[in-house]
């Protein structure tokens, strides 16, 4: 009955979805935000660490939510360990273009590795009511890096 | 003419009255469990619609002028259909509006603002939908002094008339404003025994009839509520009309909601006076073709009749309680005596986010989240929501048992 839709909830989904790795509080976080899609239910808190060069030396969430906000939220915080802030937004912005579209035309070798890591998650695009489950914790991201709006929706 | 209805009960024939249920989805009739959102519309109402646009359209109570006498004469027959609907003892006591939330909202400033005295009470419940919260939550933080009390949901998922009473007992409860059916937990509220301990107090009742006026006979003159809100889209007519039914007396004492034509006797740049009730409660020009819409889903539903549709029901939710109490890891929400069509469920492995992913493309349509209904989903620890199966006329014990089948699998595609 639901074999097709394994593209959606593939088994790195479901087993992040499950088991999200970096769930966890982070006492001493340099930076932190709250993501909320109030219309579903999805609500996290996601913590940064920056390291002294300005890197991201660690990143962890803790929340609640679908298997698809859960899992992009964990696949983010191993993803982006190690990279700069702007780096992260840049592979917010590719994130988001594939979960829209299921493709990322624009992205070259820079960063292959990682838009790999995130690429199971890019069946979402067929599912127009799903997408904003899969894009909120990029948009926390955004939302701590940037220090500004402490409160991110992908509603 | 509109196509005739047939009396008595016969579903599959009722279901070739909606256009929309002949669709397929990847291969299966689609099946559609979402009514309690919004129900499907039978044909019949569809061209009651499109008659009134192609033959007897134009603005209403304005023109002498053949068209708009015709349109008048279709708005105020809806009314007519609607207060036979409800048995209202007076047409005049049926207010268009454009939904329950207007219709409610209507109360909350014609009542709460406009007759309600700093140091009274407005009491709702626990199992309300944002409908009936939202708007006293504004009146109570409009700084006009009037309280909110709320009254408790047991386990079981019916009203707690022990702390209805307790919260009715020091007078102060102006108006109790409760649903008559929960759009969570199907939980018909007893209505009657409410009215009578509210009046008993003095507070005045608006019920809800969001849900009930489609599932049930609701009697205005039986219930002897003050105010009663429902909707005509979740009733098989159109989106955009609702009905406020209120007495006479109150609408003498509430001031207008909104201003503007249609609504007033007469103006002059100084001020104006208003029009007689209900006219005073419609300002602007008003759903017409909705009212014309949802009078021939009135016709189409009193043509089948209540009691079969109540039957069919009844059929209908002791199938699902049976189907649905089998699966494993399945929670129901809600186990009131006196129950309608309406099921939210949590599946232990499964968000209702994901499950409802996994429904529609079986080709069954749920609602997933919480059903604006956020205090209520927080008050059973179910922060995440539920998914919620609502059925209508059209819903047979096959599309229930597909369900039950589809939910079986969604709990081995999670584990």
């Amino acid at each position: 009955m639901f074999d097709d839709l394994r593209d959606l909830y593939q088994e790195v989904i479901l087993d992040h979805g499950r088991k999200p790795r970096n769930f966890r509080r982070l006492e001493d976080a340099d930076r932190s935000a709250r993501g909320d899609n109030p219309m579903c239910g999805d609500r996290m808190e996601l913590f940064v660490k920056l390291a002294p060069d300005g890197s991201i030396a660690d990143a962890a969430f803790q929340g609640r939510g679908c298997a698809i906000s859960m899992a992009s939220a964990s696949l983010m915080t191993e993803t982006v360990k190690g990279k700069s802030p702007a780096e992260a937004h840049m592979l917010g912005d590719r994130f988001r273009n594939l979960a829209m579209t299921g493709t990322c035309p624009e992205c070259g070798a820079e960063l292959e590795e990682e838009m790999e890591r995130l690429q199971p998650l890019s069946g979402v695009h067929e599912f127009p009511s799903r997408v904003k489950c899969a894009t909120l914790a990029w948009h926390t991201l955004n939302a701590a890096l940037d220090g500004g709006a402490k409160e991110a929706t992908s509603e | 003419m509109n196509a005739p209805v047939q009396p008595g009960f016969d579903v599959e024939r009722i279901r070739a009255d909606f256009p929309v249920l002949a669709q397929q989805h990847r291969g299966r009739p689609l099946v559609f469990l979402d009514s309690g959102a919004s129900a499907q519309k039978p044909r019949q109402v569809i061209q009651a619609m499109v008659r009134s646009m192609e033959e007897r359209y134009a603005n209403v109570h304005r023109g002498a002028y053949r068209l708009s006498e015709a349109a008048t004469a279709d708005y105020e027959a809806a009314r007519t259909a609607v207060a036979r609907f409800i048995n209202a003892a007076d047409p005049r006591e049926v207010i268009f509006t454009t939904n329950s939330t207007a219709a409610i909202n209507l109360v909350a400033h014609g009542w709460g603002r406009g007759v309600l005295q700093p140091g009274q009470a407005v009491l709702i419940s626990e199992m309300e939908h944002h409908a009936n919260l939202v708007p006293w939550h504004m009146l109570r933080d409009d700084n006009r002094g009037i309280e909110l009390r709320i009254c408790r949901v047991t386990d079981a998922g019916e009203l707690d008339l022990g702390d209805l009473e307790a919260k009715l007992a020091d007078g102060k409860v102006g108006l109790v404003a409760v649903t008559h059916m929960s759009n969570v937990l199907g939980t018909v509220t007893p209505a009657a025994r409410i009215v009578a301990m509210a009046h008993a107090k003095g507070a005045k009742v608006l019920l809800d009839g969001s849900q009930a006026a489609v599932h049930r006979r609701v009697d205005m003159q039986a219930l002897g509520a003050d105010f009663y809100a429902f909707t005509g889209h979740k009733l098989y007519g159109p989106t955009g009309i609702g009905v406020l039914w209120a007495r006479l007396e109150h609408q003498e004492r509430m001031p207008p909601f909104l201003g503007g034509g249609d609504m007033i006797a007469s103006v002059t740049l100084e001020g104006s006076t208003w029009a007689e009730p209900p006219a005073k409660f419609e300002a602007g020009t008003p759903p017409i073709v909705e009212a014309v819409g949802l009078h021939a889903a009135i016709d189409y539903v009193s043509a089948i009749g209540m009691p079969a549709l109540e039957a069919h029901e009844r059929t209908l939710v002791d199938h699902a309680m049976r189907r649905l109490s089998d699966i494993e890891g399945l929670t129901l929400l809600g186990r009131a005596q006196d129950r309608g069509g309406v099921f939210s469920f949590a599946l232990d492995n499964a968000h209702p986010h994901d499950l409802a992913t996994l429904l529609d493309r079986a080709g069954i349509a749920v609602r997933a989240g919480r059903h604006c209904a956020e205090p209520l989903h927080a008050r059973f620890g179910l922060e995440g929501g539920t998914c919620r199966a609502s059925f209508g006329l059209y819903t047979t014990e096959g599309e229930i048992d597909y369900l039950a089948e589809a939910l079986t699998k969604a709990r081995e595609f999670f584990a």
